[in-house]
């Protein structure tokens, strides 16, 4: 149990990412997060928007189900299975974040200044709507996310998926190193 | 009940992308600024020991549930699709601090605004099939 609630190293959590990759191709279905976006637009009636969510989303349920599994598991690992909200990040990281502006970094999974109900402000909100944006439009636009491209289609060694990471990269470099000191 | 086992995997993805810290904005941060081995370790391990499995269904053949091939389909690929799509999603990831996956883990954590994240996502989504017939692919 000891092992379970210390924070996990990456050698043993990538190799079960794979699994749960593995264990989705046993189950006939290919693991990818981001077309459950689609399923959502259309379950909500997009289709009488655009006449591409007017297909059939019940044979996307498993998707949906395996969504809903993913929220359940963040549930159970925020309440049961971590002792210690303390992210393990290095102090270069504290400290560029503080020059940004981020007071306490590290010492809870997501910044208090984004991510805290109390401290939104239209900036934040702003923040928060346009990233989502650009994951939901930039993903399905490439294809997929980092599940179905980065762990699975780089798996498969589809070279599709390795242009679709570099491009993550390039557009996460840019934010991270450009935009994020305009913006912060 | 035939959805269950997806719902099961999907409770386990998300305990590890807990365990792992992958969830956390500061990972995120941190690896696009190269000041930790961290998400890297995790992303490549498990591409790594992804195409060890992929190989290994392969060549022993290896039968999905139904006692059936399993079948590797590729995605629909093209020359700029990827390159600009996985551009544009790179700004999002960044700006976020987490993709689509850690958006419903942080649901469930009740990391609440992440709910406005999840709804550009929507409408990001939704907006890209209304003028994907004008963009390039």
């Amino acid at each position: 149990m000891e092992f379970i609630l210390q924070p996990w190293a990456w050698y043993v959590s990538g190799p079960l990412i794979s699994l749960s990759m593995f264990l989705m191709f046993y189950f006939g279905k290919r693991l990818g997060i981001s077309s459950n976006l689609e399923t959502i637009c259309a379950v909500s009636g997009a289709g009488k928007f655009v006449d591409y969510f007017k297909f059939d989303w019940r044979k996307n349920k498993w998707n949906l189900a395996f969504m809903f599994g993913l929220i359940i598991g963040g549930f159970l690992s925020s309440n049961y299975l971590i002792v210690n909200e303390k992210v393990g990040i290095s102090q270069e990281t504290i400290t560029d974040l503080e020059k940004l502006g981020f007071d306490k970094a590290g010492e809870s999974y997501v910044p208090s200044e984004l991510f805290a109900v109390e401290n939104l402000t239209v900036k934040s909100i702003s923040i928060l709507l346009i990233a989502g944006f650009l994951v939901g439009f930039g993903a399905r636009y490439a294809g997929g996310c980092t599940s179905g491209h980065a762990i699975v289609g780089l798996s498969m060694l589809e070279l599709p998926s390795l242009i679709s990471v570099i491009g993550f990269f390039i557009g996460g470099l840019v934010m991270t190193w450009v935009i994020y000191p305009l913006i912060f | 009940m035939k959805f269950l086992k997806f719902l099961i995997v999907g409770v386990f993805f998300g305990i590890i992308l807990s365990k792992s810290e992958a969830i956390s904005w500061y990972r995120i941060y941190e690896m696009f600024k190269f000041q930790s081995f961290h998400m890297y370790g995790i992303i490549g391990s498990a591409v790594v020991v992804g195409i060890i499995f992929v190989q290994v269904i392969k060549r022993f053949n290896v039968k999905n549930y139904k006692g059936n091939a399993i079948e590797f389909i590729p995605k629909k690929s093209g020359k700029y699709r990827n390159i600009i799509g996985g551009i544009i999603f790179g700004l999002g990831w960044s700006l976020a601090g987490s993709c689509p996956g850690p958006f419903f883990i942080l649901l469930g954590k009740g990391a609440l605004p992440i709910v406005i994240v999840i709804l550009g996502a929507v409408i990001g989504a939704f907006t890209y099939h209304a003028t994907k017939n004008k963009i390039p692919h």
